[in-house]
């Protein structure tokens, strides 16, 4: 009898198991998600990993985490759902992904190649929906296809212009054997070239530009926080003697506590920003794309001013303002070049007017009427020293939080821009808790926009995350409400959130420790010691049921049309989109 | 050169060398509904290169979105290259097949603008004929009107295709 050497077989991969391994090798630590049936395979080869599962209550939150995630980091944000409505409610979440140049993998199940395309249970064309709204997508065919598609998913998300890609895989290709050479093959990606950087010919012609301008404004937008330019956008701005404004987005990546920042511009911009955008002689766009929330009227859109334009998406040039001239490539590196090559320009009489548009026209709010959302945000500024990582929803109270919370550091002022997504602010606050675990992280949120993804609150009571939820709770949709005030004769329509639970206690039904303001004189108090807490905490802010944001420049309009203070007379209806 | 008819119409003529893979198209397609421009015809077909596809894209519309929506379609992956292209740097070409009723009075009549127009009937069945035309855009609009004075029954065009003159890549 022969002696048969009995060697096991080596273990053959099932797809999902070398989809977990590509994870992995790409530093992936999280993974934000809900399980579901035809993505079971994925869950399963999770079990072990070193790679920590997020089990979120809804897939949106599991998308905003994963995006407040990667805003945070500057790392993708990894989400994955099973087919159907788990893929479904993952498509908020990608838009406001796409619309904010966000990297994001969302990997959804999908039910068994044969079945596609024949209304399978669970069945939804994911990547069919979200064409329109991703960078790119695949459906993924062979399981041996997996990691080249991984490391491209992975090369598409963070290079050139950020953005979400969707990974769609069929249950059959996610449990079939993976039979390929390497986990680590070429990628095959011929149609997507990231542009060259600009020529210093190019760059030397774009600094002359600047020469001569008396009144000169940098418009910081989110391209440059992406790109972690804000050394160099510091260093231009204070060789050239420029201004400095910001969009929303771009908050933080200059400081806008440095004298020359005149903070943010637009329809709820400062005054003095504004001012400054009528006024200047000159603007330089780094990394914003003149969207309509600064520029509601292209017509009207800084007359006579010479416009500059950096961008890395060639798309961005002329879509909105034809600029005199454009650079196209990354932030960072052209600001860097062209640091060297401007010259100072004597701006002192152009920084003597915008001072005094600051003392004439500052943002202010009164304390008489009763709490206003405006004294609860500046108040958290103060209690954080403006160091807290804050995210929030959309409408008015992201208004003022952006008004009265200034920041510093392009990675700390995290905000739905582009998509305007309710619900966003607390579950990107948790993916920006598991991402910066040593930061102190306030979601601000409206109380319409907390109850779109509340369930969260599961999710930072199971995992003991010391995120602070800031709830300015006006019992309306507020900045809805401030339109039809204003240009709808008082009609309210579909405002009144009548009906809100008691905050504190629904923080309290989840675990988690309440607090409750509603008095002026309470507000440093609750807010300190809300902020020192150890742990998760809500903080229930109940502010008077009617303000309005301002300055406000109206939709449609150009920044010569705004509205400094609350109006005495009738206003037109804005001819603007919203 | 005076402006070509292409120019005057705002007809633009797009080429694009894609991956030949599912769902290309759509893609493609959607950057041109999302801006509410009309696509008037559209010709897919495998390139030299069994990898990529070559679409001809042909529609009409202002200058500005049409910039923009070539822009968009140039940053999808999937999408190699892009090129608009008119009368003077590339030639044109479609095919089209006329099917038309005769009777034994109008054959002759039929006959003469076949042979005028130098195309060929590839089919009859009956009294129906089919008749095949390749020619630029111009070329068959003024055939096509000349048999509307005959029964034409129906009619197929394929739309057009383009290649740019000399070493110019399409």
């Amino acid at each position: 009898m022969k002696n048969k050497k009995l060697t096991p077989p080596a273990k053959v991969l099932t797809g999902g198991e070398a989809l977990i391994k590509c994870l992995e090798s790409f530093g992936v630590e999280y993974v934000f998600g809900l399980s579901g049936g035809a993505a079971i395979p994925i869950f399963d080869a999770l079990v072990g990993s070193k790679i920590k599962l997020i089990l979120t209550r809804h897939e949106q939150g599991a998308t905003h985490m994963a995006d407040g995630y990667a805003r945070a980091t500057g790392r993708p944000g990894v989400v994955l759902v099973t087919s159907g409505p788990g893929a479904t409610n993952t498509v908020t979440g990608i838009l406001t992904a796409m619309m904010d140049s966000v990297p994001m993998i969302v990997l959804t199940g999908q039910t068994i190649r044969s079945q596609l395309g024949k209304d399978a249970f669970q069945e939804a064309d994911i990547s069919g929906i979200t064409m329109p709204v991703v960078k790119h997508s695949y459906l993924v065919k062979e399981t041996n296809d997996i990691p080249r598609i991984i490391k491209e998913a992975f090369y598409i998300t963070n290079t050139g212009r950020p953005g979400p890609v969707l990974v769609d895989l069929p249950k059959d290709v996610t449990s079939g054997p993976f039979t390929g050479e390497t986990l680590d093959p070429e990628m095959d990606l011929p149609g997507y070239r990231l542009p060259p950087k600009p020529s210093i010919v190019q760059i030397k012609k774009f600094a002359k530009l600047f020469k001569g301008s008396k009144k000169p404004l940098l418009l910081i937008g989110h391209g440059a926080v992406i790109s972690r330019a804000s050394k160099a956008v510091i260093a231009l701005a204070e060789k050239l003697n420029a201004p400095v404004t910001n969009t929303l987005l771009g908050k933080g990546s200059f400081p806008e506590t440095h004298k020359l920042s005149v903070g943010m511009l637009g329809m709820h911009g400062t005054a003095y920003a504004n001012k400054a955008l009528v006024n200047c002689d000159l603007i330089c766009s780094i990394g914003s794309r003149w969207d309509d929330r600064i520029n509601g009227n292209n017509k009207e859109f800084c007359i006579g001013a010479k416009k500059l334009h950096i961008d890395i998406d060639p798309a961005e040039i002329g879509k909105i303002v034809q600029p005199d001239m454009s650079l196209v490539g990354d932030a960072r590196q052209i600001v860097e070049e062209l640091v060297k090559l401007v010259e100072p320009l004597e701006t002192t009489e152009w920084q003597k007017e915008l001072n005094y548009y600051k003392k004439e026209f500052p943002l202010k709010y009164g304390k008489s009427a009763g709490l206003t959302a405006q004294h609860v945000l500046d108040e958290l500024y103060k209690v954080t020293k403006g160091e807290a990582i804050v995210t929030t929803d959309v409408g008015q109270h992201q208004m003022w939080a952006a008004q009265f919370y200034l920041t510093n550091d392009g990675d700390k002022w995290l905000s739905s821009g582009g998509a305007g997504t309710m619900g966003f602010g607390f579950p990107s606050a948790i993916g920006a808790q598991f991402g910066k675990p040593n930061d102190l992280v306030v979601a601000i949120v409206g109380d319409g926009g907390f109850q779109m993804t509340c369930s969260e609150l599961s999710t930072i009571f199971v995992h003991k995350l010391p995120v602070k939820i800031l709830v300015i709770d006006n019992k309306y949709l507020g900045m809805v409400r401030q339109w039809q005030e204003l240009f709808f004769d008082n009609r309210y329509s579909g405002v009144d959130l009548e009906g809100n639970p008691d905050f504190v206690k629904l923080a309290q039904a989840y675990g988690i420790k309440g607090f409750h303001v509603s008095k002026n004189e309470d507000v440093t108090k609750v807010l300190t010691e809300a902020m020192a807490y150890k742990g998760p905490a809500l903080i229930h802010a109940e502010v008077i049921k009617e303000d309005n944001v301002f300055p406000m420049v109206p939709a449609g309009k150009s920044a010569y049309h705004m509205i400094i203070e609350a109006p005495t007379t009738k206003l037109e209806k804005p001819t603007g989109s919203t | 050169m005076e402006p070509t008819l292409d120019v005057k119409k705002n007809i633009h003529t797009i080429s694009t060398l894609v991956a030949n893979k599912p769902g290309v198209l759509v893609r493609i397609a959607l950057v041109f509904a999302r801006r509410s421009y009309n696509i008037d015809s559209l010709v897919v077909s495998p390139s030299f290169n069994e990898k990529f596809s070559r679409m001809t894209i042909t529609a009409q519309g202002d200058p500005q979105t049409l910039e923009q929506i070539i822009k968009q379609v140039n940053k999808l992956i999937d999408v190699i290259h892009v090129s608009e292209h008119n009368d003077l740097d590339a030639v044109h070409n479609e095919l089209a097949l006329y099917k038309v009723k005769f009777t034994p009075s109008v054959k002759p009549h039929i006959l003469k603008l076949i042979k005028k127009y130098r195309v060929s009937v590839i089919d009859t069945t009956g009294n129906i004929m089919i008749i095949s035309q390749t020619g630029t855009t111009g070329d068959l609009n003024v055939l096509e009107s000349a048999l509307k004075k005959y029964h034409l029954i129906e009619m197929v065009r394929t739309g057009k295709v383009a290649m740019a003159r000399g070493h110019d890549e399409t």
